[in-house]
């Protein structure tokens, strides 16, 4: 087994920042204050979980990261621009559905990136199946999406989101749905792509024990609209496993997070 | 025990379902095994005339002393559905897609193709053959009762794009004819196979409608003509020979477009699923 390592000695250019916003605020057409003001810096090669209630405003957060839409106030930077130079595409976003193509096949789904951004079909087929056997579905790749498993079918996406060769990748709740088996072999999965990959992750969820087990920082959110209510720098060792699932660290690590989270449902209709 | 029990239940099962497709395939045939052969005792049995009802056997044998007028007619009428339903199916899609790229255009013109299709074709198709020619005026019949349902589900099947892939693809920066092309085409493709299958009948219908009206005007050789005609002359058995054709026709028309549609979506869409997989 590797030598345990701090998380201090993964952080690659710990000064430099992939994802930064001020004073970030969303208010929808409707007058909804969805989010903010929001200010939060990550790291490059930083794993942040933003956890919140549902409706926090936290997946608003991570579309305004990738582009989706717009701020209404504040100053957002995500990535530089060289990396967008090299891969066209700086952001890999998964979302809370495996949001495939049914009528293509996973190879085709896999490839929808490249093909948006007119790659030459050699070095296309390459990188396709690069991502596909980085997920485990080197074998899958000419199945359609009705064919598999809610678990494989994620994988095709995160696949989807490796492709571009991105520096900053987006998760929204993606193992949600999924049970509770297949969600922890992803996890095991997600953190060994990310060690191997050095790409920096926010992942959104809702479950605190997820977001304890993946992150180097989890982020809690207020309820709407979405602001900062607390951080927790998990310290663990790397590379975690089955053994950190099942620490007394662990464990603490939870109840932390728990008790951050728990006075933001007082006084809240329970959705 | 459970273990035990299990195969002669499955086996059970099985023989059901056997039993059921059975049922499917032969309780139609029964059904119109015994409707002609009441048809046939009823006309027997009052001695009804042929210029009142002919009998199944007059009709059968009409059907085959008269084949070579009645199959060029249905020929012809075939040519012409199928005109109509190509211009439908074409100028519906096309009529979609450009409703699609420009909300100004679909407000605009939308309430007029509604008022083409409620208008009953019966009463447009007089007009239609003062200005146009005969067969031009035929098609353009065919056309305006097949396109409507063909443009109404291109435009839902277009609308119906799933948010997040939506999404996905702006994140990748893809242009309109991208999006189009490599998003809401496919989506829409089962609502723009639905809405064939309907025009197919449909082009039938306006095309015979047509020949009717046509046919009381003078010149004209379709199947819709040979009904007017034979209707005329009191040729009754030939009427529903010629109408027996038409069904065949139609249901022809039917079967191969569901097979065409189920062709295209076996692989991916719910609609074909479950379905001789």
């Amino acid at each position: 087994m590797a030598a345990p390592v701090r998380v201090s000695d993964i952080d690659v250019n710990p000064g430099r920042l992939a994802v930064s916003l001020r004073g970030v605020t969303k208010i929808y057409d409707s007058g909804i204050v969805a989010l903010g003001p929001l200010d939060l810096d990550v790291r490059r090669g930083e794993f942040v979980s933003l956890l919140g209630p549902s409706g926090c405003g936290k997946s608003t957060a991570l579309r305004l990261i990738a582009g989706l839409n717009a701020p209404t106030s504040g100053v957002l930077q995500a990535s530089d621009r060289d990396s967008k130079m090299r891969t066209g595409h700086s952001i890999g976003f998964v979302f809370q559905e495996p949001t495939l193509m049914p009528w293509a096949s996973v190879r085709e789904n896999v490839r929808l990136p490249l093909k948006l951004g007119h790659m030459p079909a050699r070095e296309a087929n390459t990188r396709v199946a690069e991502a596909l056997a980085q997920v485990g579905l080197a074998d899958f790749a000419d199945a359609f999406p009705r064919e598999l498993s809610g678990g494989m079918k994620m994988r095709v996406s995160l696949a989807r989101a490796l492709v571009t060769d991105p520096d900053i990748l987006l998760m929204d709740e993606p193992f949600a749905a999924l049970d509770e088996i297949t969600r922890f072999r992803l996890n095991d999965d997600l953190l060994t792509l990310w060690r191997d990959l050095r790409k920096t992750v926010i992942f959104v969820t809702h479950s605190v024990f997820e977001s304890v087990y993946l992150s180097q920082r989890v982020v809690v959110m207020t309820a709407r609209p979405g602001r900062i209510a607390a951080e927790f720098r998990i310290g663990a060792v790397e590379p975690r496993g089955e053994e950190f699932r099942t620490s007394a660290e662990y464990a603490s690590y939870c109840r932390d997070v728990s008790h951050a989270l728990t006075p933001l449902h007082q006084g809240q209709p329970i959705r | 025990m459970s273990t035990m029990q299990t195969p002669p239940i499955m086996g059970k099962a099985a023989a059901d379902e056997r039993l059921l497709r059975i049922v499917r395939l032969l309780a139609p045939i029964a059904v119109l095994t015994v409707s002609i052969g009441l048809w046939s005792l009823i006309v027997r049995l009052n001695n009804i005339q042929p210029y009142v009802l002919p009998g199944p056997e007059a009709v059968f044998k009409t059907l085959i002393h008269d084949w070579p007028v009645l199959f060029s007619s249905l020929l012809v009428t075939l040519w012409t559905t199928m005109e109509g339903f190509v211009a439908a199916a074409a100028g519906g899609i096309l009529l979609a897609l450009l409703f699609n790229q420009s909300k100004w255009l679909e407000y605009s013109l939308f309430p007029y193709a509604v008022i083409l299709q409620v208008t009953p074709v019966i009463a447009i198709a007089p007009l239609l053959l003062i200005y146009l020619p005969q067969q031009t005026a035929v098609i353009v019949c065919a056309w305006i009762v097949g396109f409507f349902p063909v443009l109404s589900n291109t435009t839902l099947g277009l609308n119906s794009v799933d948010r997040n892939l939506a999404g996905l693809f702006q994140l990748y920066g893809a242009s309109r004819l991208q999006t189009l092309r490599y998003l809401k085409l496919p989506a829409a493709l089962p609502f723009i196979l639905g809405g064939l299958r309907i025009a197919g009948g449909l082009s039938l219908i306006g095309a015979v409608v047509a020949e009717i009206a046509a046919g009381s005007a003078g010149a004209g050789s379709g199947l819709a003509y040979r009904i007017a005609e034979s209707g005329y002359r009191l040729n009754i058995p030939r009427m529903f020979a010629a109408l027996l054709l038409l069904s065949a026709a139609g249901i022809v028309i039917y079967g191969l477009l569901a097979l065409v549609s189920h062709l295209i979506l076996r692989r991916w869409h719910e609609s074909a699923l479950g379905k001789g997989d």
